[in-house]
């Protein structure tokens, strides 16, 4: 990685909106190193909670790189999700194959196979004719999974198993396997593809992405391929939405449509805005910050829903960077009282 | 002498209406054109047309003798020609760093592969802090466009232009919204910029008649869709019945001989020769 080159050069010159720029990454390894620590003092209810963190972290990292990078705002995500838990339950259930990598590759190939297509037709547009594009898309894959009840057992779902990791089968209870060796998995899984994402966001492919989201038309003058960067940033997205939902799937042990319902598209986009689209680091503190803050208020109230209404209501009034802009605004001015 | 670009008998119509008639111009290696004419006389549709954004009803542009009719930006960056506009036209987070780096990654074709390293790049780099220094813009370099004063965002604007090393550029106006006394000095920066950077060829847009007659190799008048006049300054200006048409003023300064695009003395005689 490049960060001790990034950081010194931050350190010299560059005034604080590169340096909090160049510190998305150690925000994000110190959270890794927490949630690698977290097994050692944490009680095994939180670590259950850990792992749909991990899988929704993930898809966030692409969601990100459609919503805060390139500037379009999909609102049918949840539809790779889908792909990659019902390709983990076809997998497991229908063919036998429990390799949790190859339930991977194949969450990514049917997510790419499905991305070109759907992208194709949904980049030619932007905004809201974007948006209802997408979520017109994961409308008909809900109702493709809900209907063909041969197929995908209808509102039933498919049954996802316990998968195989690295070939090694694990004894002992489901919540041992989630939160001892999946839980690790999962992580190294969040680990590797935010680096990854953290080397797209930073290459020539990810400026222009940049540079159509401020000012498609001028980008274009540039050089920069509109339609064909928003496509591939779409696909990307889409792999990464697809590698979530096959965690997301083993950790629920089944795959039901309610997967892709709109509800779960909103879901991600509320994360984004909780996090902060504008930060690297937005979708994982978002993420996380969705999963506890729900698991906290549905375990005191049945109208979990409307206290989550009424904190998205509050970001955007009042924190249009979400918590990485008020943490990144905290620091700031930390760092020049000090 | 070569030929950069060549419009020859372009009609461009909407339905009924002929938006350009039978347009013909060229712009030859070294050479400063300006396209003048008042409101609604086709000038937004030539530039569009001459920069491949619209295919021409009929007729034909060439830039280096190949058809450049309704190519699309992206490849009429990638051919050479670059253009800049009338209104700021910025990436507002974008840092100096970054837009200039926009146009130099994709000259360089450096978005093929994702996970390319953009930092450590030293060719970016390299070719992103030529331009800054071009344009006076090196200690605005990590700055976001949006914190730039107007007139370093209008200077950024063409900068970024520059950064894809054009052999030509077209500029819409570029010291709209620039006040009067800063306009020479952009005017001047620009045509040191294009002769550092190895422009070949300028085609501005411009309402102002002093910055016209001071820069411009040849005036291209257009009225009504048509070409009315393609005339050296000397000329142009020496017809009161042809500047009344065009703007309705006083014949303004002609412009001193040694402010232009070419300096040495071989071009200067190769575009007396042409003209």
């Amino acid at each position: 990685m490049s960060a001790p080159h990034i950081v010194e050069s931050t350190a010299l010159a560059r005034p604080a909106a590169e340096a909090s720029r160049a510190s998305g990454l150690w925000a994000f390894l110190v959270i890794v190193a927490a949630m690698a620590a977290l097994p050692f003092f944490a009680s095994t209810y939180t670590l259950t909670l850990m792992v749909p963190f991990f899988a929704l972290a993930i898809a966030l990292l692409g969601f990100n790189l459609l919503f805060g990078y390139t500037g379009l705002l999909s609102f049918g995500h949840a539809m790779f999700l889908s792909i990659g838990a019902y390709s983990a339950a076809v997998m497991t259930s229908k063919l036998g194959i429990l390799s949790f990598e190859l339930i991977l590759l194949v969450s990514i190939a049917a997510s790419v196979i499905i991305a070109v297509p759907v992208g194709f037709l949904c980049v030619r547009y932007t905004r809201i004719f974007f948006g209802m594009l997408t979520l017109a898309f994961g409308m008909l894959f809900h109702s493709v999974l809900y209907k063909f009840y041969g197929i995908t057992g209808g509102d039933q779902g498919m049954r996802v198993l316990r998968p195989l990791l690295f070939g090694m089968e694990f004894e002992g209870g489901k919540t041992a396997f989630l939160t001892g060796p999946f839980y690790y998995y999962a992580l190294g899984l969040l680990t590797a593809l935010g680096l990854l994402m953290w080397r797209i966001v930073r290459s020539p492919f990810g400026l222009h992405l940049q540079a159509i989201r401020e000012n498609a038309q001028k980008a274009s003058y540039l050089g920069v391929e509109v339609t064909r960067m928003r496509l591939s940033a779409y696909v990307i997205s889409g792999v990464y939405g697809g590698i979530g939902g096959a965690i997301l799937a083993i950790t629920i042990g089944l795959a039901d449509p309610e997967i892709v319902y709109w509800t779960q598209s909103g879901n991600l986009v509320f994360m984004a805005v909780l996090g902060g689209s504008g930060a690297f680091i937005g979708p994982v503190v978002g993420s996380l910050a969705f999963v506890l803050l729900q698991d906290m208020v549905m375990s005191v109230t049945q109208y979990w829903r409307f206290v989550m209404g009424a904190v998205l209501i509050l970001l955007v009034v009042f924190f249009p960077g979400g918590l990485s802009g008020i943490a990144g605004g905290l620091f700031t001015r930390f760092k020049r009282g000090s | 002498m070569t030929t950069l670009l060549e419009a020859r008998t372009v009609c461009k119509s909407y339905g009924d209406f002929h938006a350009l008639t039978d347009v013909s111009l060229s712009v030859a290696d070294g050479e400063f054109i300006s396209i003048v004419g008042p409101n609604g006389a086709g000038k937004s549709t030539l530039v569009n047309v001459l920069t491949g954004l619209l295919r021409p009803t009929s007729g034909r542009v060439a830039f280096r003798g190949t058809d450049i009719g309704g190519i699309g930006p992206v490849e009429l960056a990638r051919r050479g020609m670059a253009r800049g506009f009338q209104l700021v036209n910025v990436f507002p987070e974008l840092t100096v760093r970054e837009t200039l780096g926009v146009a130099a990654s994709s000259r360089l074709k450096r978005t093929g592969n994702p996970l390319r390293s953009l930092v450590r790049d030293r060719e970016i780099a390299d070719a992103v802090e030529e331009v800054a220094e071009i344009f006076n813009l090196r200690h605005r370099l990590d700055q976001p466009a949006r914190a730039l004063s107007q007139g370093e965002k209008k200077l950024l604007d063409v900068a970024s232009a520059f950064a894809l090393k054009p052999e030509l550029i077209l500029i819409d106006e570029p010291t709209s919204g620039v006040s009067t006394g800063d306009k020479h000095s952009i005017m001047e920066l620009l045509i040191d910029a294009c002769r550092k950077a190895g422009v070949r060829g300028i085609i501005q847009v411009e309402h102002d008649m002093d910055l016209v007659a001071r820069y411009s190799d040849r005036i291209v008048a257009l009225q009504a869709g048509r070409v009315l006049a393609d005339e050296k300054p000397e000329v142009f200006f020496k017809d009161p019945a042809l500047i009344a048409a065009v703007v309705g003023t006083r014949p303004p300064q002609l412009r001193p001989k040694a402010a232009n695009l070419n300096t040495s003395s071989e071009t200067a005689s190769q575009r007396s020769a042409a003209c």
